[in-house]
């Protein structure tokens, strides 16, 4: 099922937004123009992973040396520091065993929205109002109104 | 059979003379230097070091200890004095007697090159003096140091030792400036000897953490009487504290256990035994490798129980044969026959 969550240009470059869609709490992050969303709990004791710092990439051959990539898409949980990789939700440091569960996000036009065949009957207010293909997020329970003129944040969450 | 760890006596400073410049033996003879101290531990108890010759030893360790090859280290303890110079010429005067005096005369008995550890670039030099010389495998380093192993202060001795083909063998004992546990000077031997684990096991983090095995990827360490017991849950801990803080040191790229797995051995002599025997096949179990353990007799130095016996009697015989020769011939590439 698919979620609209926020508007595109809500989430700034190296900005996230936390939403709860599925009864599943998920952050949504942008990485230089690029959405991924990934489950807002730690695999290792649940901690709120997508509230943790965001860094770089660092290679090292040697000690004292860094090779640094300043993508910032590193995200470290607040809890234990375990790292895993925004893109694929791999861990960093059990890669064999460990992984976030990560969910497409797609950007859709408002006015696709608008158009799909149900669309009418979801009404604004209304936050479990089905859309085919799509169910409001957030958005609808704040009564936000999908115009045809934005740009909308989708994940989709395999039911 | 092949003994890791046996011993040879502390040379007296006479016994040095020959081998030292002229201006030094004016020095000993006519200054209150009388070079390192002699032991760590009471002279004539069981554990000290006798002045047996290479005849007893022979007796000992060859013909009644079995062993085809015996690993040998001399703890006389340039480590202990702080005149630089007065470090620098006994260790080489040091291996010098060691070559001559046993190496040179028994072919079975390896030795190991003594190095002033509190000046890193004239062990360096040594440890390149000691490289391909007849009879040397490895380097003696004394556990308790000025400054924890991995630092930076040390990496050019690592390097060194790596590009001379030696071991590094890293042995109970050491009398640097700092005091012997990690929150400062005990009142007692007993205090001492018990907290020689804890410095093991703080050497080790620190030569993983700093990336010793990282800048030097060929290097071999062997730990001599650090006790093996206390590894495994060391290891569990600091690969759980790796995966929290990896980030801050990168190039340690593997979990540490797997590092320790791949670069270090440990002789078994002696052994902090559980009052349960059968608790240590579970602990042998733990380190997660067959290829660490080294059989050792810390000859002439006589402890209350013999690991040897004691542990592989318990063990399979597949293990019991690592442990007696196969691991340290492997480790320190010696031919069949020695």
């Amino acid at each position: 099922m698919k979620y609209v969550v926020a508007e595109a240009s809500e989430i700034e470059s190296g900005g996230r937004k936390i939403v709860t869609v599925a009864g599943r709490s998920i952050g949504v992050f942008n990485l230089d123009g690029e959405f991924f969303a990934l489950r807002n709990r730690c695999p290792h004791q649940g901690g709120k992973l997508c509230e943790g710092k965001l860094w770089g990439v660092i290679r090292s051959e040697r000690p004292g040396d860094f090779r640094y990539r300043p993508s910032r898409e590193i995200l470290c949980c607040p809890w234990h520091g375990w790292e895993f990789h925004v893109r694929t939700g791999q861990s960093w440091c059990a890669p064999e065993r460990l992984r976030v569960r990560r969910y497409e996000v797609e950007t859709v036009a408002g006015e696709e929205i608008a158009e799909a065949p149900d669309a009418a009957s979801a009404q604004p207010d209304d936050p479990d109002a089905p859309v085919p293909g799509m169910v409001k997020g957030p958005y609808t329970a704040e009564t936000y109104p999908v115009t045809r003129e934005g740009e909308y944040l989708v994940v989709d969450i395999p039911r | 059979m092949i003994d890791a760890d046996v011993h040879i006596p502390n040379p007296r400073l006479r016994d040095l003379y020959p081998l030292l410049p002229e201006h030094w033996v004016e020095h000993f003879e006519n200054t209150m230097d009388k070079g390192a101290s002699q032991e760590y531990y009471p002279p004539k108890s069981p554990v000290s070091g006798r002045r047996g010759g290479l005849e007893e030893l022979r007796e000992a360790v060859f013909e009644r200890g079995g062993a085809e090859v015996a690993i040998s280290s001399c703890l006389y303890a340039v480590d202990s004095i702080h005149n630089p110079d007065v470090a620098a010429v006994l260790a080489t005067a040091t291996n010098d007697w060691q070559a001559a005096e046993w190496l040179e005369r028994e072919p079975r008995l390896r030795g190991s090159v003594v190095v002033p550890i509190g000046l890193p670039a004239a062990a360096v030099e040594e440890v390149e003096r000691g490289a391909g010389r007849p009879g040397f495998v490895q380097v003696l380093i004394p556990v308790r140091t000025e400054h924890p192993l991995g630092s930076r202060h040390y990496h050019a001795l690592w390097k060194a030792i790596e590009q001379s083909g030696l071991v590094a063998a890293i042995h109970f004992g050491g009398a640097p400036v700092m005091p012997p546990t990690p929150t400062g000077w005990p009142s007692f031997f007993l205090e001492e000897y018990t907290a020689m684990a804890q410095v093991f096991a703080t050497q080790l983090t620190s030569m993983i953490v700093e990336g010793v095995f990282d800048a030097c990827p060929g290097l071999r360490v062997v730990f001599l009487e650090s006790g093996f017991t206390w590894i495994p849950s060391h290891l569990w801990r600091m690969d759980k504290e790796w995966r929290n803080l990896r980030r801050l040191v990168p190039w340690v790229r593997r979990p540490p256990s797997d590092y320790f797995r791949e670069h270090v051995r440990v002789g078994i002599q002696p052994l902090d035994a559980p009052p349960d025997p059968a608790h240590l096949c579970e602990i042998v179990d733990q380190l997660g490798s067959d290829d660490l353990l080294l059989y050792a007799s810390d000859y002439p130095h006589v402890h209350a129980c013999d690991a040897g016996d004691l542990l592989l009697r318990l063990l399979p015989e597949s293990l019991g044969r690592k442990i007696r020769s196969e691991n340290a011939r492997s480790f320190y590439r010696l031919s069949e026959g020695g």
